[in-house]
């Protein structure tokens, strides 16, 4: 039988794919350019038995997420960038409480209420520090609505495996398009469950390491009883401020992601095995960017596009190998340039770096990316 | 006969951080009478609140419990309560965290009627970050905000409850300790938002600076202010200046929002 195709925005296929995930609860608060994912739901997880709920502001959105994956559900919310500012707070709360959920922001103009109708990449630096504290991030950056839908899917995944907070950041352009969309079958994505204790309840502590970097989370509403805080705790749930228990903590919650990027990290390259001038970007901006590389071929620069799907944790070493072998790198996006930092952190100097950036609510073109190439090289 | 209290308790987790004097503890026996008298399964219960040292009290009970941040106690209730309505949610707070970072939550929890528990300590203060007025603190009183004497006009937390649509609402004192007990029970067996405000008393950093000289006068003030309900019904305004209603202030039933949501995805269903 042909598969399911449907001609859809990208907020309504993340809608869609979270529902493929699994998803039974939604809890958010409406704002543009996000609310096609929060409407989509509402009429979708009812009819797989799962939750959809309105809150009166974002930071309670955020809470009821956070409520609802305590109690088993897999959980998610959907916002734009001031909405995702007000949920900061909380989303640190699920950093260090480890509990599994999906944040989309969809991304506008800004800082404050900018532009709500406009494209913005300018809240990337936001989805890896947004919150306060020290903590680890995932932040994956879909292209199409395709990607949308299968990125949402693997956030939940990421969410579930790694017991955190996983957000999808993707600018209006990208939310707002709408794309032929190829609807998987069950089971050709991989759906990942959470993983539940084994131990008797009475032996059961949610923070204990002793058998790896992810202990597993019982539900509550389970045979298993336990303690949640967003203060520094000790295995057991309970709080401590005892130096050795909080470091340790501290440091095994960054290192479940940082050990792991390889399983985390995705990217999509084109023609940079010859390159001498990468263009790395996300988003809309690598449609602008894939194209100007074909323009640029054709008229014989040797140009590659990078294009970091997972924005966070960084795919450090593949932009700093790139570095060592192209001339120059061009950074493309729709901010003042924000992710345009990590890549000069990253490549130490090795490459010419440029940036190519607009906030005026327009999509860069193929053409600005191209003058900027032939001017660096 | 001695009422067993270590059953509700979780083990080696006493004793609790508050101040001598201080009457959460009051409270938090009142609660475990209450939730015993209801027969609540623990594995079933979750315990919800947000910051501050009323806050603390789920840490010491045996049940599902979810210590949150300043003032989201009724929004991540509201999450689990959605998430698995076959459980009972009791959210437990003061009155700073519940009715002023938390005011947005708390009311529309109330506009919603979700069948959960809040059980307020309202001890007129913010006692852990050392004494800064709430918006529970008189008018004319002392905190460490307020050195010139509070400014503000005060919240009557049961009126905003009733207010704002919870339909069950309750209050006492921690002088009133038997009367917690039964007050909770109530909230607990009423389908649908039980507000039960506890008037309450912070000796370190309320009694202090407005001249209570000790916890017992505190404790004679709450005694003296308080008046039932139906013994109000038969005073003047002018016996009444200055007293606080106890007991049931207002119960009705109507919609509770699960239910009503489960209605929902019948119809998604095509039931």
């Amino acid at each position: 039988m042909a598969k399911k195709v449907a001609l859809l925005q990208g907020n309504e296929a993340c809608a869609h794919g979270a529902i493929y995930a699994g998803a039974k609860f939604f809890g958010g608060y409406p704002i543009t350019p996000s609310t096609e994912v929060a409407e989509v739901l509402s009429n979708e997880l009812p009819k797989v038995g799962g939750k959809f709920i309105q809150m009166e502001d974002e930071i309670g959105a955020m809470a009821a997420v956070i409520g609802g994956a305590l109690a088993g559900s897999k959980a998610i919310t959907a916002t734009s960038g001031p909405g995702v500012s007000l949920k900061q707070e909380l989303i640190g709360y699920a950093c260090i409480a480890e509990i599994p959920c999906v944040i989309i922001n969809v991304m506008r103009g800004g800082p404050s209420t900018g532009m709500p109708t406009g494209p913005g990449q300018s809240d990337v630096m936001q989805a890896r520090w947004g919150t306060h504290g020290d903590h680890a991030a995932i932040a994956l950056a879909p292209a199409s609505c395709q990607e949308i839908f299968s990125e949402t899917v693997r956030a939940f995944n990421l969410a579930e495996k790694y017991r955190m907070p996983v957000q999808v950041v993707y600018d209006e352009i990208v939310g707002h398009m709408r794309e032929r969309i190829v609807f998987p079958e069950p089971g050709e994505l991989e759906v990942v469950e959470r993983i539940a204790p084994t131990v008797e309840p009475k032996d059961y502590k949610p923070y204990d390491a002793s058998k790896g970097d992810v202990p597993p989370l019982a539900a509550f509403g389970s045979e298993y009883r336990f303690h949640v805080t967003g203060l520094n705790k000790a295995a057991d749930g309970f709080p401590t401020t005892k130096a050795e228990l909080v470091d340790a903590e501290e440091r095994r919650q960054i290192r479940k992601v940082e050990a792991n990027a390889a399983d985390i990290e995705s990217n999509e390259e084109y023609l940079t095995e010859d390159a001498e001038v990468v263009i790395l970007a996300y988003g809309s901006t690598a449609r602008s960017a894939r194209y100007a590389v074909n323009e640029l071929r054709k008229e014989g620069v040797k140009a590659g596009l990078f294009r970091p799907i997972t924005l966070w944790p960084f795919p450090e070493k593949r932009v700093a190998a790139l570095a060592q072998q192209a001339k120059a790198i061009v950074v493309p996006e729709l901010n003042l340039g924000q992710m345009i930092l990590e890549v000069e952190r990253v490549i130490k100097g090795n490459a010419t770096l440029a940036g190519v950036n607009r906030v005026d609510g327009e999509p860069i073109n193929p053409g600005q990316i191209m003058n900027k190439v032939k001017e660096v090289m | 006969m001695a009422y067993d209290y270590e059953k509700s308790i979780r083990p080696g987790k006493l004793p609790h951080i508050w101040c001598p004097g201080c009457g959460h503890g009051i409270v938090m026996k009142g609660l475990i009478r209450a939730m015993d008298t209801c027969g609540l399964e623990k594995n079933n219960t979750a315990l919800v609140s947000g910051i501050g040292c009323a806050s603390r009290l789920p840490g010491y009970m045996d049940y599902c419990t979810l210590h949150t941040a300043h003032g989201r106690a009724a929004a991540f209730a509201t999450g689990v309560k959605m998430a698995k309505p076959e459980m009972t949610v009791i959210c437990v707070g003061g009155d700073g965290d519940g009715t002023a970072i938390g005011g947005n939550h708390f009311i529309h929890a109330c506009r919603r009627n979700i069948d959960m528990t809040y059980v307020i300590m309202n001890n007129s203060i913010y006692g852990m970050t050392g004494g800064q007025f709430s918006p529970c603190t008189p008018t004319g009183a002392k905190a460490s905000t307020t050195p010139y004497g509070n400014p503000d006009p005060t919240f009557d937390i049961s009126k905003l409850a009733i207010g704002a649509g919870a339909t069950f609402v309750a209050r006492t004192t921690a002088f009133h300790a038997t009367q917690i007990d039964k007050l909770i029970a109530e909230g607990i067996q009423h389908k649908g938002m039980a507000v039960i405000e506890v008037l309450d008393d912070c000796p370190t950093t309320y009694g202090r600076r407005n001249k209570f000289r000790s916890v017992v006068d505190m404790m004679k003030r709450l005694k003296d202010i308080a008046v039932p309900v139906a013994a109000a019904a038969k005073m003047t305004a002018e016996q009444l200046e200055g007293k606080v209603l106890t007991g049931v202030l207002y119960k009705e039933d109507k919609p509770e929002y699960c239910e009503q949501y489960a209605k929902v995805i019948a119809k998604a269903q095509g039931a």
